[in-house]
């Protein structure tokens, strides 16, 4: 059986009609027992998987996910990776999982498509430069890359931006983060299931938590629809799902849930060669390898598990782009969709342990959980391992709320204040 | 293909020809044509290259299904559907995915290396060294169309709401009888389809309704609509159901106008919207000459068309006689392959009973076939029909959940959805509608014909993004088993027609291979749109200007007139500065003007909200952070407003005009935001009939004169108002007149100089503005812009809400200390107050920064620095940075961590990587007493 | 677009509303007695329900606040009550 990807087994298996693949994951029965559970199979899910097997020599542990693997936000997001933040809690956080992702494909052996083609978020007036500059400065103090772009350098990453004086959003330059960018997000979820699977993770894929096993206060593990399973620590990582869980387990949290559209033209040869984002007009966008614009915008302001949104918002986004990209007016709408964003007070994630002690947290993540997934993984198997919190993710515990101390990138950053 | 152009075709008018190339042949056609039709009868048999492999393909359908044939249109869209596209004479067409030409395509040979590339081997390789030294080639060769980056469409697309009893999707038979059943019960009705004429499968498949022939039924029932006042919408696609039934049309415009939405909502839908014919599956079916035999009739009955000479057709239904009979008439060789063994055969039609195809063989376009009992047959043309798919998509959209029927091996709409009814073929209804005395004669009569694991050549089930049997085998080899699965790892249904043809083959397959039912399988979600809509037609006229309006404002002529440079401050135009000439002089010399003499400020932006009533002093009390029902009437009071986090969401002078009344003055920018938390509180927590809010922000104009001269101004215009400073001290607010209209006026600065605030009716500001412009003359009265007004008041350290506050800042941080610890009622925030947070001793407080370096002013956005054990970390940031022309040095504004018990400590900040030295020093630079206030 | 019923109004579309959060969300009174975990739930925890949700809101276009009754999942509104109204399921501090 041909296990390792490479040019060379892709060549050996071209041969042999394809036949000899291993499966990129087992389907096994559910054990009653595991060291440790992770309900949800999401990227943030498998890639806790992945580090407790391979950081903490963790192995026998279990996943389980309600639906198939991948298929939450992980599957439904616009890619974008970056860790252009302001607070320097923050930037460690995105830095970490930015530099895990450089990595990551040889990690796994599975291709993720990385591509760092950069991020620019656009400045629209001498008071959003200055801004801007905020920005770039803490992030370079903070340790990342980042340069303060005029309209020149704007016009050179992006030649097809309107970038007239008279745009409603003239263009006076922005935030750019060469080592931002996109990666596939299907290969990230699938690429941890991989190599989470290989090192002996069961992912349980069709197996939807009931209830939790509470016992002498503590969180045991779970009923599912597929029968008990017990844990010394269980983690939760099921995105904008986490307050319905949150309700069975006893605990409320800071967490509304959303739907945040996006969607796809049809695919062209490309035109688009970095990410862009502008806080004038609204959406963000790039062009996927495939050669479709993906583009999103701002939530749809209802809270909703509908996973679908409604035509305010998309003609919102849409308008947006043409406005920037007016050459788009040729482009077609292919396909929109939607997923169920779980948006925090501050939009900083929640890491840590929950109110319920054996249950630890991974949520919070609202519109931003794909760049972070390798810093979240890592950042819960810390938890799930040892009980304690890692330095990164002591801030973004629940009790900040309580504490007062909230990290508010949107706050410090100087956007929508 | 040899297809051919025979007599007949109700779609085309042979009068007028007309002349187009692809790439770059000409290519004869008639009035009527579609890119297609013409390409057709034009005997061009590769339209297009396959996006992974570059095979050479054909035209497979009729309309929105066509996966094959997508072509660029010089001064159009990119990737149009040749079946969906009118021909126009002088057009310039090219193939998409293929250079230089369809014909002879460079990247051929990529097909010779199928074998080594197949579904997601992407994902398997291009890590070493990474994938950016792939990935601009792979982006190069990815893509279909091109975009013509000189096309600058000007037109904006209509977008229409409307509203209706009865939206009917589909005006094939069972549509046309829904919309005349509800027409003729009186309601308001809608029907569109996405076709040129309605009539759907009417205008080329036989069948008698009502005792006419059915094109004729069709077009009378139309005809009927039409008088009876019901809106019938050709060209138009219904494209998705949003919540609450909201149904989205995209209706194509004619002549090069952009297409029009429309937005509707009906009390009932009423889905007609047919069924799409699946392709057989058999090893090499995707070689030019393979069509959909329904395709092949309607080219024959609407173009005049006939497919080929040595017609084959592949069936496993009894709907694709009609073909069958239709060509051979026409004069076509036709033979006849049904998968069915017992079937009657028609007279005069060979067929071959019991036999499938295995496989087609040919270079560049078919020529053979071989079946399943052995045989090989020559072929120009094989016809296939592998069964039809109800197209469900909008039921599926609307929440409905499908059910799976083995007698038409279809998904079918499974329970009602309310509000929505799905009829005729749509519901897996393949006959004319019986109740009308429908007749045909057909039996669809299907048996299954799904693809099968290992077969030895390729069996295509995704046309478009060249996805094979063997695909779907990988991926139920490597346990990619869940559709959404098979959906990602294959890309099977993931091209721009988005699986129409191909969904159901692969989840045939995909069952088989796993031991399950088709309906276990399941389908992928149905998305919103059901054929590409043109992204223009979401953004309508949303652009410039009318994407978020500017708000303007009342002396906006008069501030032209005056040469003022305008820009954008917090979603109002509004003068930066007047006059020609370098901007940091014109700046300079406005604010020298308010400090030395009088200046005139155009305040009109700033929000002025009233809240009236008898509780209107408590509650204002726990509005502010500040505490206000201390406020004696005819006073004014600055204030912060808090979240209930504790941060500063606001600042403002609050107007006590009497005692039940009060004015909020907010920032411009948060106008909305303050009013709809006082409105939130108001009905919240208080009796809502002893307070009354109104927003008199639009209403009311606000002109400021202010310096030192500003008295003397103000005692020329004679308001009726005395203006010793006993009557009218500062932060003291009288009423006055002017030409009989009641005005306030408020002695509140801004500048730091004298100041009068005067508010009058918005329709009299341009009268009170000429009034202070002339008696503003003899004092030699100057004109201030936002820009000077800005260094005016950091020149005082006055704070400026979002630049010198962040979404983080608290009131102690600007030294607002007294309301924390001896206010005693409840106000917004409080609670927040005692946090950790807000105990902290590092907190950022607002401090003055003085540069003693030498190289000008301090950069804002520039953060103070301290070294760390991680390197470096911020302990704050500039604000705010000018030039002061009072003090004739740079000023700057700053949050820095304990900066206001560092005073007179130097620190260093950075920006862009450069070192500059800073002393902490207090935020009011110029005249800390305040005493030019009263002067 | 969905249409919510503003009980004053009758339905208009959802951009003319603001969420305001879950109905019987009580202010804690009394900031010197109040507990952390008292405040934090007040001001940060969500009920957040997958299903039926009873929430306030406000039309921004007459500027009334207001409750109603709705599903997150299937965004089938229920019913929407002036507040005060109903059975008493508002945020009403007295």
């Amino acid at each position: 059986m041909t296990r390792h990807y490479s040019v060379f087994s892709l060549f050996k298996e071209g041969l042999r009609g394809q036949k000899g693949w291993q499966q990129a994951w087992r389907s096994p029965q559910p054990k009653p027992r595991y060291d440790i559970l992770i309900i949800g199979g999401g990227g943030h899910g498998l890639a806790t998987a992945y580090y407790l097997a391979k950081t903490h020599n963790i192995r026998n542990i279990a996943i389980i996910e309600k639906g198939w693997l991948g298929g939450g936000n992980t599957g439904r997001n616009t890619t974008v990776v970056r860790s252009n933040y302001f607070f320097p809690e923050s930037t460690a956080l995105y830095e970490m999982a930015l530099k895990l992702y450089e990595g990551l494909g040889r990690d796994l052996n599975y291709n993720i498509m990385l591509s760092q083609r950069g991020i620019i978020t656009l400045a629209h007036s001498e008071a959003e430069m200055e801004m801007a500059a905020r920005t770039v400065n803490a992030m370079q103090i903070n340790g990342t890359d980042a340069e303060l772009f005029g309209i020149d350098d704007v016009r050179r990453v992006l030649p097809l931006l309107n970038v007239s004086p008279q745009a409603r959003y003239p263009v006076f330059g922005g935030v750019w983060q060469g080592r931002a960018g996109t990666a596939r997000h299907d290969a990230v979820a699938w690429g941890y299931a991989r190599a989470a699977d290989r090192l002996g993770v069961d992912i349980i894929q069709s197996c939807e938590v009931e209830d939790f096993l509470i016992e002498g206060g503590r969180c045991r593990g779970v009923r599912t629809s597929r029968g008990e399973i017990r844990a010394e620590r269980t983690g939760m990582v099921v995105a904008g799902h986490s307050s319905d869980l949150a309700t069975k387990a006893g605990f409320r949290l800071p967490i509304t849930s959303y739907s945040l559209q996006a969607c796809v033209s049809e695919p062209i040869k490309p035109v688009l060669d970095t990410v862009v984002l502008s806080p004038g007009t609204g959406p963000y966008a790039s062009q996927s390898d495939k050669g479709e614009m993906v583009v999103g915008g701002a939530l749809d302001r209802v809270p909703s598990y509908g996973q679908r949104g409604n035509l305010p918002v998309l003609e919102e986004v849409v308008s947006g782009l043409l406005e920037m990209f007016p050459s788009f007016r040729q482009l077609r709408l292919m396909r929109q969709w939607a997923g169920i964003v779980d948006v925090t007070p501050d939009s900083s994630p929640i890491l840590g342990e929950s109110p319920l002690p054996g249950l630890f947290l991974n949520c919070g993540w609202g519109t931003g959980g794909f760049k972070a997934i390798p810093a979240g993984g890592t950042l819960l198997a810390h938890l799930l391992a040892t009980g304690k919190h890692h330095d990164v993710s002591r801030p973004f515990d629940l009790d900040r709320f309580s504490r007062g101390r909230l990290i508010d990138e949107a706050a410090g950053s100087g956007i929508a204040h | 293909m040899t297809a051919w152009r025979t007599e007949g075709g109700s779609a085309i008018d042979r009068a007028r020809s007309l002349r187009f190339t692809f790439d770059g042949r000409v290519i004869e056609g008639f009035a009527g044509d579609t890119v297609a039709s013409a390409l057709l009868a034009g005997g061009v048999s590769v339209l297009g290259r396959s996006f992974k492999y570059h095979r050479p393909r054909g035209l497979w359908g009729a309309g929105v299904e066509e996966p094959n044939a997508l072509v660029d249109i010089a001064g159009d869209m990119p990737n149009t559907r040749a079946t969906q596209a009118l021909a126009v004479d002088g057009m310039a067409v090219r193939s998409v995915n293929a250079d230089p030409s369809a014909e002879k395509d460079r990247h051929a040979f990529l097909d010779a290396f199928a074998r080594f590339i197949p579904a997601a081997f992407y994902y398997k390789t291009f890590m070493v060294p990474d994938w950016h030294s792939f990935e601009p080639r792979i982006r190069q060769m990815a893509g279909l169309g091109v975009l013509d980056e000189a096309i600058q469409s000007p037109a904006f697309a209509e977008q229409i709401n409307h509203h209706c009893d009865v939206l009917v999707v589909g005006a094939g038979p069972a549509g046309l009888l829904a919309a005349r059943t509800a027409q003729r019960a009186g309601k308001r009705v809608l029907l569109c389809d996405d076709g040129r004429q309605v009539g759907g499968s009417l205008l080329f498949r036989e069948g008698a309704i009502e005792g006419k022939a059915g094109a004729d039924w069709a077009a009378d029932v139309a005809a009927e609509l039409a008088e009876a006042g019901a809106l019938v919408l050709t060209g138009t696609t219904a494209f998705g159901i949003y919540d609450h039934h909201l149904v989205g049309l995209n209706q194509k415009g004619a002549d090069g106008a952009p297409d029009r939405l429309w937005r509707v909502r009906s009390t009932s839908i009423v889905l007609a919207t047919g069924a799409i014919e699946r392709p057989l599956p058999f090893s090499n079916n995707d070689l030019p000459g393979i069509m959909s035999a329904e395709a092949a009739l309607v080219y024959l009955r609407r173009f005049g068309i006939v497919a080929g000479r040595k017609v084959m057709i592949a069936t496993n239904n009894g709907l694709a006689y009609e073909t069958a009979q239709a060509l051979a008439a026409a004069g076509a060789d036709v033979t006849v392959v049904d998968y069915r063994a017992d079937v009657p055969a028609p007279a005069g039609l060979r067929v071959l009973k019991g036999r499938t195809i295995v496989s087609a063989t040919g270079r560049g376009a078919v020529n053979a076939v071989k079946l399943s009992d052995g045989s090989v047959l020559e072929t120009d043309a094989v016809l296939a029909s592998g069964g039809f798919t109800p197209s469900v998509h909008l039921y599926c959209q609307a929440q409905g959940k499908l059910d799976w029927r083995d007698d038409i091996l279809a998904f079918v709409p499974g329970r009602p959805v309310d509000g929505v009814d799905v009829v005729g073929a749509a519901a897996g209804d393949f006959k004319l509608p019986a109740e009308i005395g429908a007749t045909e004669g057909r039996e669809f009569g299907i048996v299954a014909a799904w693809p099968k694991p290992n077969s030895k050549e390729r069996v295509w089930i995704d046309l478009q993004n060249d996805v094979t049997a063997k695909d779907v085998e990988l991926a139920v080899r490597e346990n990619f088993v869940s559709v959404e699965h098979l959906k990602r790892y294959t890309t099977l249904g993931m091209a721009t027609d988005q699986g129409k043809t191909s969904n159901v083959n692969g989840l045939a397959l995909m069952a088989e291979l796993t031991g399950r039912r088709i309906p276990e399988v399941g389908t992928t979600t149905y998305r919103p749109p059901f054929t590409p809509v043109p992204l223009a037609s979401f953004a309508g006229a949303r652009s410039g200007t009318r994407m978020k309006p500017l708000r303007r404002l009342p002396l906006e002529q008069q501030h032209r007139a005056d040469g003022a440079v305008f820009r954008d401050y917090g979603g109002w135009l509004r003068p930066a500065y007047y006059g020609d000439g370098a901007p940091d002089e014109r700046i300079q010399a406005e604010a020298r003007a308010a400090r030395n003499g009088v200046a005139l400020f155009d305040g009109s932006p700033l929000g002025k909200i009233e809240v009236i009533g008898p509780d209107a002093a408590p509650f204002l009390d726990f509005i502010y952070y500040n505490t206000m029902s201390t406020l004696a009437p005819g006073r004014c009071r600055y204030g912060f407003i808090l979240t209930e986090g504790g941060n500063v969401y606001d600042d403002g002078v609050l107007v006590r005009l009497d005692e039940n009344r009060f004015v909020v003055s907010c920032s411009s920018s948060h106008v909305a935001g303050v009013h709809g938390l006082l409105e939130e509180w108001r009905q919240d927590r208080f009796d809502k009939r002893r307070i009354f809010i109104h927003n008199a922000t639009a209403e009311m104009a606000t002109l400021t004169v202010t310096g030192p001269k500003a008295r003397a101004l103000m005692e020329v215009l004679d308001l009726g108002i005395a203006l010793d400073d006993t009557a009218l001290p500062h932060m003291a607010v009288v009423s006055g007149v002017f030409e009989g209209v009641a005005l306030r006026i408020a002695r509140i600065s801004f500048t730091g100089e004298r100041s009068y605030e005067i508010s009058v009716p918005a329709d009299r500001a341009v009268a009170l503005w000429a009034r202070l412009r002339q008696a503003g003359e003899a004092f030699g009265a100057r004109l201030l812009g936002l820009e000077a007004l800005m260094i005016l008041r950091a020149e005082k350290g006055y704070i400026v809400i979002g630049k010198d506050t962040d979404g983080t800042s608290r009131p102690m941080d600007f030294g607002l200390t007294a309301p924390l610890e001896r206010k005693k009622v409840e106000f917004i925030g409080r609670r927040s107050l005692l946090t950790e947070d807000a105990a902290l001793a590092d907190r950022r407080q607002f401090v003055g920064l003085e540069a003693i370096d030498d190289k000008g002013l301090l950069p804002t956005g520039a953060h103070g620095i301290e070294p760390s054990s991680a390197g470096l970390r911020s302990t704050g940031y500039v604000t705010s940075s000018y030039f002061s022309p009072a003090l004739q040095k740079p000023i700057a504004l700053g949050l820095i961590e304990r900066g206001l018990s560092r005073m007179g400590e130097v620190i260093e900040l950075q920006h862009l990587r450069q070192i500059r030295r800073a002393r902490i020093v207090s935020a009011c630079a110029f005249d800390e007493e305040g005493s030019r206030l009263h002067a | 677009m969905q249409l919510f019923p503003c009980p004053f109004c009758g339905p208009r579309s959802e951009s003319e509303f603001h969420f305001g959060g879950d109905a019987g969300n009580h202010r804690p009174e009394g900031f010197r007695t109040v507990t952390d975990g008292e405040w934090t739930a007040y001001l940060y925890e969500r009920n957040n329900p997958r299903g039926a949700a009873n929430e306030i809101w406000m039309h921004m276009t007459c500027g009334e606040i207001f409750r109603m009754e709705r599903d997150t999942v299937h965004h089938r509104v229920a019913q929407s009550f002036a507040l005060g109204e109903g059975d008493g399921h508002d945020g009403m501090a007295y």
